[in-house]
């Protein structure tokens, strides 16, 4: 599956294992210059750049930062992104279900390609996301000419914002629920609807539980993108303020108008986001594999 | 225990019926408008749009700097894996899940932070700048931008098959005399290598895709440092929704090959080490 190389899958620990062993243990130096090697290109590239987003946004002042989160065109960026993400999520969230259902307990021809096709988004560049729903809701496109005359506007409006964000998010959670669900089976299932639950009922009490931690990492990455896109929603939006613009918009705007403080003071809650989203994403990882821990042990 | 016609679960044709439909309307359909757009264009026209000097210029920067910028992620990728993996060290957990950055952090704020960084006024662009190298504003800084966002993908393939790799290769290999670093070049290396290629090519098609975080740090000079998504953008904001539409087509057929690829690599990853990746 191409596009997002980070997959929900159990992660034993085994270095200490790797360690204790002469057979795998490598000298202390080769030790200390992979790692001193790794950290620091680790820092270069992923630390400092976390860190530039919070000096940089309180460079003028604690004040400033406050002004720029409150004033009235960022907030309302702040409540379109958030627009945005509540109505794809859930919108993915329903299809991602519905697809690894069918997928998983279900054989058909061109199974396959089909999850190929589902995976397909992560592989388009945002910006041919944000072009495609121009092609077809634009004013030259498809449905131009009829949604002019009724006076709907999906480009440069909030509609093909919310199209644009829900292509760039569509493969999130199918993709984390359909190797799981594939490699559950459907015995539970099974054994449930025999025993004479409704489909609903066998869902509710047997998949669910089943899925729970996998669901709830998928929607978790989903909105982290859901909340962060730039490329596609950039080419959909107009750039109109405080009606058409996201938050990492807003950050832009505000970037070319020389205004850094601010922009890096919206882009500090776009980066304390991605925060939550790592320890929240971490904490599910280790919640999901600890009951199977438990069970290993005793 | 249940055949193809034999189904006792419920809703497989609501299921598979809304997959289709929610696939179809929000991917296929549009995606479709891409290239139906580009077969209105004669052969000439087409083929003058995609081959114009400015666009092959944004092609060469586009794979050059995305091919660059995957190889470095693949050496230091390995590297960050293995020291992850087979060593402990304080601090490990919190590398370990701030790797994943990059997918989590907003693309054009990792444009901004990393334009202030490299910048000839930033922390690493100050200490560059009496060498005579700039980052920022050219070139090198598109290879930046490209490096920081592909940085996830080779750790995350590689690090599984490296934490799932038996001790007993390499005590057979000690045992039969080999040194660390035969054992790893003739045992480790090749067990590794499918998942290593499968995190280059991830991280070379996600980059070339890349918009976000490349505007901010690129100056985007014509010929120079222009990317092929910014093409299509500028084109798009001259109303030329052909020219942007063509482009678009050549860089959705390369994002398809890529992804056949990519799915060919995986699939040898996962019968190379019996897991799925």
């Amino acid at each position: 599956m191409a596009g997002v190389a980070a997959t929900f899958d159990a992660r034993p620990d085994t270095a200490s294992k790797f360690e204790a062993n002469p057979a795998t243990r490598d000298a202390p130096w080769v030790k200390y210059l992979i790692i001193g090697l790794g950290l620091s290109y680790f820092a270069i590239f992923l630390l400092l750049p976390l860190i530039a987003v919070f000096v940089e946004a309180f460079r003028k002042g604690v004040g400033t930062y406050l002004d720029a989160l409150v004033e009235p065109d960022a907030l309302a960026a702040i409540r379109l992104t958030l627009l945005a993400a509540a109505i794809s999520v859930p919108l993915n969230l329903i299809f991602g279900i519905s697809a690894a259902w069918a997928i998983a307990k279900f054989q058909f021809r061109g199974k396959n390609f089909l999850i190929t096709l589902i995976d397909l988004p992560f592989s388009v560049s945002p910006v041919v996301a944000g072009l495609i729903y121009v092609l077809v809701f634009g004013m030259q496109g498809w449905f131009g000419p009829w949604l002019r005359e009724h006076d709907i506007k999906v480009i440069f409006a909030v509609p093909g914002i919310v199209l644009a964000t829900i292509f760039v998010t569509f493969p999130f959670i199918a993709r984390e629920l359909i190797p799981l669900m594939q490699a559950q089976g459907r015995d539970e299932e099974e054994a449930s609807i025999s025993l004479g639950a409704s489909g609903f009922q066998t869902f509710w009490r047997v998949t669910l539980p089943n899925i729970k931690w996998a669901l709830l990492y998928g929607v978790i990455l989903c909105n982290a993108r859901a909340m962060g896109e730039f490329g596609a929603v950039s080419v959909v939006s107009g750039h109109i303020r405080g009606e058409t613009n996201t938050m990492p918009l807003h950050v832009e705007i505000l970037y070319n108008e020389y205004q850094f403080a601010a922009a890096f003071a919206v882009a500090s809650l776009l980066a304390l986001l991605a925060l939550v989203t790592l320890i929240l994403k971490t904490y599910v990882e280790w919640r999901a594999h600890r009951p199977i821990a438990r069970e290993e042990v005793s | 225990m249940s055949g193809v016609n034999k189904r006792v679960l419920p809703g497989f044709g609501l299921s598979l019926g809304f997959t289709l439909v929610y696939l179809s309307l929000i991917v296929l359909i549009p995606l479709s408008a891409v290239f139906i757009k580009t077969s209105t264009m004669s052969w000439q026209e087409f083929w003058d749009v995609v081959t114009a000097p400015r666009v092959v210029a944004s092609y060469k920067l586009t794979f050059g700097a995305s091919f660059l910028a995957a190889l470095i992620n693949a050496v230091f990728g390995l590297l960050l894996a293995w020291g992850l993996t087979r060593y402990t060290f304080p601090g490990r957990k919190i590398v370990d899940a701030l790797i994943d950055l990059p997918f989590a952090l907003p693309t054009a704020v990792a444009g901004i932070a990393l334009t202030a960084i490299y910048a000839k006024n930033g922390w690493v662009g100050s200490l560059l700048e009496p060498l005579g190298i700039k980052i920022a504003f050219g070139p090198p800084g598109v290879l930046v931008a490209l490096t920081f966002i592909g940085l996830p993908f080779v750790v995350r393939t590689v690090q599984p098959v490296l934490e799932d790799l038996e001790t007993e290769y390499e005590e057979a290999a000690a045992s039969l005399g080999a040194t660390r670093w035969q054992a790893f070049q003739h045992v480790v290396f090749p067990a590794l290598f499918p998942a290593l290629l499968t995190g280059f090519a991830l991280a070379f098609a996600r980059a070339v895709g890349e918009y976000g975080s490349v505007v901010f740090i690129a100056g985007n000079i014509p010929m120079v440092s222009e990317i092929t998504p910014l093409i299509i953008i500028t084109k798009l904001e001259q109303f030329d929704y052909k020219g942007a539409t063509a482009i678009a087509a050549v860089m959705l057929v390369i994002s398809f090959v890529l992804l056949l690829v990519i799915n060919g690599l995986q699939a040898w990853t996962a019968r190379r080490t019996g897991r799925a990746v």
